[in-house]
């Protein structure tokens, strides 16, 4: 987090990645299928940015502890999140 | 006195680190909750009816532009600019209270026209989740207002620097819950 150059940089990738999403829904030059699974990909790129370039972590180098917690909140939102959707989901399919 | 110092200084950060995780799930869930009801109109109106394109781009850009900003003021208060920090965090306030004015003017435009968190399923997580986004901008504008004074009263020493640091953190972490409400809540019902 120090430098300027970072800031920078993750600032461009994150404007082209909100853009991009952005604009295919307003111009809807894709069906909505793909659009949305682009809209996603998007999104968890520049989740990934951010993380990278304004807070500054680097798997494998960097602040061991911070990043065990990071990926065992990761493993915790899969299962927790993940869980509810596959759950949920499959009890309306069967009640319908 | 040094070592000692940064020592329980990463202890701080490492423990804001946790907090900030914890938030994370406690979004997630909300997130989870949100999918779950997502079809659960009631016969009220959806976010198709509801939601407008001009106003989540401005919200959007606001949020984004403002993560710049608090990165920049951090940079400057590190190099021991204290007149650019305070600038760039004035920028940051004025940039996050728009994002607020804005959405407390949609939700409450919702509420004004039958469309509450007591409609529906899909308007009940759909409060919550923006709500609960929303109060957490508001503790980062009071904060961002704290550290200005802070920096202006006591100047840039390390204890000053390092809540600033994790208060850049902090608002970084609520633009990534933003990517996550604009690409899950309001894109797929704009389309």
């Amino acid at each position: 987090m120090q430098g300027l150059r970072p800031i920078l940089i993750g600032f461009a990738l994150a404007v082209v990645l909100t853009v991009l999403p952005f604009g295919l829904v307003a111009t809807r030059l894709l069906p909505r299928d793909m659009t949305l699974w682009l809209v996603g990909v998007a999104a968890v790129t520049q989740i990934m940015v951010h993380l990278r370039f304004f807070l500054g972590i680097r798997l494998g180098s960097g602040d061991r502890e911070r990043n065990g917690a990071l990926i065992f909140a990761f493993v915790l939102l899969f299962i927790m999140v993940g869980g509810t959707l596959w759950v949920m989901g499959n009890l309306n399919y069967r009640m319908m | 006195m040094t070592t000692a110092v940064r020592h329980s200084d990463s202890e701080v950060s490492f423990g804001f680190w946790l907090y900030l995780m914890s938030d994370a799930i406690l979004f997630g869930l909300i997130f989870a909750t949100f999918v779950v009801m997502s079809t659960n109109l009631a016969g009220g109106p959806g976010g198709t009816d509801l939601f407008s394109m001009t106003n989540l781009s401005m919200q959007t850009a606001l949020l984004l532009t403002s993560s710049l900003t608090v990165a920049l003021a951090h940079h400057a208060a590190m190099e021991e600019r204290i007149g650019p920090a305070l600038v760039w965090l004035a920028l940051t306030f004025a940039l996050g209270a728009g994002f607020l004015v804005l959405e407390v003017r949609e939700l409450s435009g919702f509420v004004a026209s039958g469309a509450g968190p007591n409609r529906s399923g899909y308007l009940s997580a759909f409060f919550t989740l923006l709500s609960t986004h929303g109060l957490h901008v508001s503790a980062g504008l009071i904060w961002i207002g704290t550290m200005m004074m802070q920096l202006l009263l006591k100047g840039p020493n390390s204890r000053v620097l390092s809540r600033l640091s994790r208060l850049t953190l902090f608002w970084h972490f609520l633009d990534i819950v933003w990517i996550g409400i604009f690409s899950v809540v309001y894109l797929p019902e704009l389309f």
